[in-house]
């Protein structure tokens, strides 16, 4: 900010407002990563409280990691929610560069029957669903997660991505045409490019719900071999009892690779939203 | 080398008709230039030429093949757009030969005609260039050495020059200019700016609402303009129009061109007061409210001191006053 337009009253105000939003969002977070260090005891004890020498334990850590197979529950969660976001950008991307590049009959409808599923939540289908992966005997694999996430991710991606594509310049896919490129090559070399900070928003959206979601892991793939990480934690929650520390390393453990994929996608939001602004 | 002959062509959105039945003969070498307002086809025309757009109806056809279902890669043609639409991930090199690679040329025949394109623009210092790197007028000449290195029967420009600054625009309607004495190419040129029109033509298609207007060399349609659109359209400052009746004639509209009226502070046809003076240094351009003809535009050349609210005496050239009938076409 310059002094011209910065006054110290309105600046303090915006940073108090700012900050304590941020302290409200990452609490839940931070209580969560402190308690995963600590003794069982110190966790009802002193919940707020960082873990000091006597409290400090790592014995939910070393739980997670002897009892159940966490990385196979983690190798579980990556492949459905990578798989998925790559079938998610695809699709999603051609449907929206055929949306906004080509006029065709029921163009506008097609549009508005491909974002309707933004407004109705896929759990409502969750019978049907079942009963479809039921009858196509995917009950307990990968692949039936990976089709569903595909489905709940498409509608918001067709969306986001057709508004951003129809911003791309006519004129370069039109100098591609008359070089002789494939409507194909046209999609991938110049138009993709482009519209990479969109995709990178659009990963975002669509990664962190497929990552965080108990409903269909519990219901389309419960078995050992696919459990995702959030279900797997859910062994450590009884009915009577609850292994607190367990479920709280899990957690904690389940949000670093979600983190990662993150910060990969948050770059190029950033990186493409620069390279735009200062030609 | 490079014929064009467009055939009764027509073109509609849905319910609106933009193109309303074109008819043009272009010769081999010719340089046609297709000016007119804002939404009158022009636009439309050439990306049916190249074959971005389908013609609803009619045919078009190159060097006497008739093109109307060939892709734009296949016409033989090569055009230039107006945001240069250059390749952003490849450098100048590749930018000017990637049509000659889809097409399947030896790479040795692309390095010789690249070199001799980029040799004509001087672009040699930034052959190894991305175009985010380049100033304006260099995308603009990489845009036009793009189009220069496939060697096409027909070159097409989509208003190259509206997107550069005045003084760059001059340099390079040069360049343009040069590049159609050097290649003898026939050329196809959009814009909407009649100082482009006038200086590059061989011929001028002025469209107006999807219709042909009139074709013909500039001083053509500046000396003898077909109708009232026409003459309107062509010449800067624009001709003043008067209603016939208010001077006494039968016809509908009276037409003379700004530098075509002599002032006087004493005597002359047109009583008049001045309403605000222009100074350009060659020439000067007076407005004027005139009793019998109402408001006109006068163009001086030379500096002429004027006043507004001073009186002048405005005398049309009667050899060189248009006369327009009630459908607009001059009499």
């Amino acid at each position: 900010m310059n002094r011209a337009t910065a006054s110290l009253p309105r600046s303090v105000a915006a940073h108090a407002i700012l900050i304590s939003y941020t302290v409200i969002a990452l609490f839940p977070v931070f209580v969560i990563l402190i308690n995963s260090f600590k003794t069982r005891r110190s966790i009802f004890g002193a919940p707020m409280m960082p873990p000091t020498p006597e409290t400090f334990d790592l014995v939910g850590y070393r739980m997670v990691l002897t009892q159940g197979d966490f990385l196979t529950y983690f190798q579980n969660s990556f492949i459905v929610t990578v798989a998925s976001l790559f079938f998610v950008l695809l699709f999603g991307a051609m449907a929206a560069f055929a949306l906004s590049e080509y006029r065709f009959r029921g163009n506008r409808l097609m549009g508005l029957y491909l974002a309707l599923g933004i407004m109705i939540p896929i759990r409502l289908g969750t019978v049907a669903i079942l009963q479809m992966m039921v009858a196509s005997g995917l009950v307990n694999t990968l692949t039936a997660l990976i089709l569903v996430y595909t489905a709940q991710g498409l509608p918001l991606a067709v969306f986001i991505l057709t508004e951003f594509m129809s911003g791309v310049s006519d004129d370069l896919k039109n100098a591609g045409r008359i070089d002789g490129l494939s409507e194909y090559r046209i999609f991938f070399r110049l138009v993709l490019p482009l519209v990479r900070p969109a995709m990178a928003t659009v990963a975002v959206f669509t990664m962190i719900p497929i990552w965080n979601d108990l409903w269909f892991p519990l219901i389309l793939a419960p078995s050992e071999a696919t459990k995702t990480v959030t279900l797997g934690a859910q062994m450590f929650i009884g009915q009577y009892v609850t292994n607190w520390n367990a479920v709280l390393a899990a957690l904690s453990l389940a949000i670093l690779p979600v983190l990662v994929l993150y910060l990969i996608f948050s770059r190029q939001l950033i990186r493409g939203i620069t390279s735009g602004a200062v030609k | 080398m490079g014929s064009l002959n467009i055939e009764n062509v027509k073109k509609s959105f849905g319910q609106v008709d933009v193109l309303k039945g074109i008819d043009l003969d272009v010769a081999d070498g010719e340089f046609v230039v297709f000016v007119g307002p804002s939404g009158c086809g022009k636009s439309t025309l050439l990306r049916v030429i190249a074959g971005l757009e389908d013609a609803t109806s009619g045919r078009v056809v190159i060097d006497g093949r008739d093109v109307s279902s060939t892709p734009p890669a296949k016409r033989g043609i090569a055009m230039v757009f107006q945001t240069y639409a250059l390749y952003p991930h490849l450098t100048v090199k590749n930018n000017m030969g990637l049509g000659l690679k889809q097409a399947g040329t030896p790479a040795a025949e692309i390095d010789k005609r690249v070199a001799e394109a980029s040799a004509m623009l001087s672009l040699e210092p930034y052959l190894q260039r991305r175009p985010a790197e380049l100033s304006g007028g260099q995308r603009q000449r990489v845009a036009i050495g793009r189009a220069v290195v496939r060697e096409p029967s027909l070159f097409l420009f989509d208003e190259p020059l509206s997107n550069l600054d005045a003084a760059l625009r001059v340099n390079t309607r040069l360049e343009i200019a040069q590049l159609h004495r050097r290649l003898r190419a026939t050329m196809i040129y959009v814009t909407h700016d009649q100082v482009e029109a006038m200086t590059l033509a061989d011929r001028i298609v002025v469209l107006n609402g999807g219709c042909i207007e009139q074709v013909g060399a500039p001083m053509e349609l500046y000396n003898s303009p077909a109708n009232e659109f026409v003459a309107g359209f062509i010449g800067s400052p624009k001709m003043n129009f008067i209603e016939g009746a208010r001077l006494g004639e039968s016809v509908r509209t009276i037409g003379v061109r700004p530098e075509h009226i002599a002032v006087d502070p004493h005597k002359g046809d047109w009583k008049s007061t001045v309403i605000h003076a222009e100074h350009l240094g060659a020439d000067t351009n007076l407005y004027l409210d005139c009793e019998k003809a109402g408001l006109i535009t006068v163009r001086l050349f030379g500096v002429y001191n004027a006043e507004p609210g001073a009186t002048l005496y405005a005398t049309p050239d009667p050899a060189r006053t248009y006369r327009f009938g009630q459908d607009g076409r001059r009499i």
